[in-house]
């Protein structure tokens, strides 16, 4: 049998199947043998369009629209495969690096084909370890075997940090510079690495259109709904039992994720949801919910890049939020000022509500009204998000502080990927 | 073709110049960085942004095409 056959279109995982028990990598052999051999790209933008796939990256820009934009440039375009993932709670591009590497270098050099790039960067955070070793070796395997004709794939150790992955940051990067964000336009699509428009695509995205390029928009929409079709990676931490990164078909029962990873440990309070420029979820309204971005609209949260943190009752939860805010003002590019003041502000506000007062949600609120949408880049404004779903949902623990109290323990839960 | 105001967050510092020049689209957030409006500019008001922008210590605020299309007629 080489690939998954129409009956079983539905079947999950997808870019998980095969994988050696034992946690090492694919190979490229079983890999050609799981999936089929290495597919042309001819149509390829239309069949992207087709299957309706969009970035799992965050910003779920769809896909084949970004690649047609690329396309139509004047200048020979360049690709760039986005694996900086620089949040501290996602893992998911890691996993997939790690593990089944050849779907994400079938995608980049489809992608180059498709768009006529001659280059394509993969990019990786120079922290992981395991993962550059994973990459190095599967560029090896592909070379000894010729594949990837007329398409040049490098591997680019990148600066750890959480906004490295922003697109013109990783353009930054690649051109010499700092993981800094740009002011645009001009956006990376019409001008990016050594100014040639570029290509930048998160990691699963591309091992996505390796699969497409091979079975078709059909086979992806046979999972997920006809809005969100296809499945997606999803990292899930905190309060389960198995923590971990889990493939999910989109529209899944969110508890039915939470199952794939053992279940809840303990009592849930809360879900924070698409990371840490997402919002947190009361966790009696997640029995109802489904991975979706139109059911979690109804929240007020989105998947994002689909890391799932389930909190615990024994943590507070404004504590949590006070740190997250703290990270998210530190890890700020220091470029802009609304940025560098603003989330600095919102941090201390936070830890001033976690000590207990005085109460300054008047004008927190209204700093979250100045912030948003005043950076180069979305950094502040994710930051605006995750501060006001954090003063929503934990309205009550507010309360309980201001009058010098506190429902949980205070100390590091949420990870702030800070290494020593 | 009508006009707005934009401001490069990059490069601004807060000089706060451009929000005495052209009260009528930027105010100062409490850190004193500009919030521009970006609603098109009337012809009345064009001079003032071209004088704003010109007096700009970080050359940060800039007249841009504008995304919304014509202003509303001018009273």
């Amino acid at each position: 049998m080489s690939a998954l056959a129409w009956p079983d279109a539905a079947a999950l995982p997808r870019l998980f199947a095969g994988l050696p028990r034992d946690g090492s990598q694919l190979g490229l052999d079983r890999h050609l043998s799981l999936h089929g051999p290495q597919p042309s790209a001819a149509g390829l933008i239309e069949l992207l369009e087709a299957s309706g796939l969009t970035g799992r990256g965050g910003a779920g820009f769809p896909a084949g629209r970004k690649l047609a934009a690329v396309r139509s440039a004047r200048r020979r375009p360049v690709v760039v495969a986005n694996g900086a993932e620089g949040e501290p709670v996602s893992f998911k591009d890691k996993a997939l690096l790690r593990r089944a590497p050849h779907l994400v270098l079938d995608g980049a050099a489809l992608a180059a084909a498709a768009v006529g790039a001659r280059e394509a960067f993969v990019t990786v955070d120079r922290r992981a370890r395991e993962e550059l070793e994973s990459v190095s070796y599967a560029l090896e395997e592909r070379r000894a075997r010729r594949l990837d004709k007329g398409v040049r794939l490098r591997l680019v150790p990148v600066p750890p940090g959480f906004v490295t992955g922003e697109e013109t940051a990783l353009v930054s990067v690649l051109n010499g510079g700092a993981a800094k964000p740009a002011f645009t336009p001009p956006r990376p699509y019409e001008r990016g690495v050594g100014g040639a428009p570029t290509l930048v695509q998160n990691v699963e995205t591309l091992a996505h259109v390796a699969l497409i390029a091979r079975l078709g928009p059909d086979w992806f929409r046979a999972a997920g709904t006809a809005d969100e079709p296809g499945s997606a990676l999803f990292t899930v931490s905190g309060a389960v039992h198995r923590p971990g990164v889990y493939e999910a078909a989109l529209g899944t029962p969110f508890p039915a994720l939470l199952a794939q990873a053992g279940g809840v440990r303990g009592e849930a309070s809360a879900l924070l949801v698409g990371g840490y420029f997402g919002s947190w979820v009361d966790a009696r309204h997640v029995e109802g919910l489904s991975l979706l971005g139109s059911d979690l609209a109804t929240v007020g949260a989105s998947l994002g890049a689909g890391a799932v943190v389930v909190l615990p009752r024994a943590a507070c939860g404004l504590d949590q939020a006070a740190r997250v805010a703290r990270y998210l003002a530190d890890e700020s590019a220091g470029q802009c000022g609304p940025c560098v003041h603003g989330l600095a502000a919102l941090a201390g506000a936070l830890e001033g509500l976690v000590r207990g007062g005085p109460d300054t949600r008047g004008r927190t609120v209204r700093w979250l009204e100045q912030i948003h949408g005043r950076g180069a880049c979305r950094h502040p404004d994710g930051a605006v998000r995750f501060v006001r779903s954090s003063l929503e949902v934990f309205a009550d623990e507010v309360e309980l502080h201001l009058h010098g109290r506190c429902s949980g323990r205070r100390g590091e839960f949420l990870p702030t990927g800070r290494v020593a | 073709m009508s006009r707005e105001v934009r401001v490069n967050p990059i490069a601004c510092d807060g000089s706060g110049l451009c929000a005495e020049l052209l009260p009528e689209r930027i105010s100062l957030d409490d850190w004193g960085y500009p919030i521009v409006d970006g609603t098109p500019l009337t012809p009345e008001l064009l001079e003032h942004a071209e004088r704003a922008v010109a007096a700009c210590p970080t050359m940060a605020l800039l007249l841009a095409k504008s995304a919304r299309g014509s202003p509303a007629k001018a009273a």
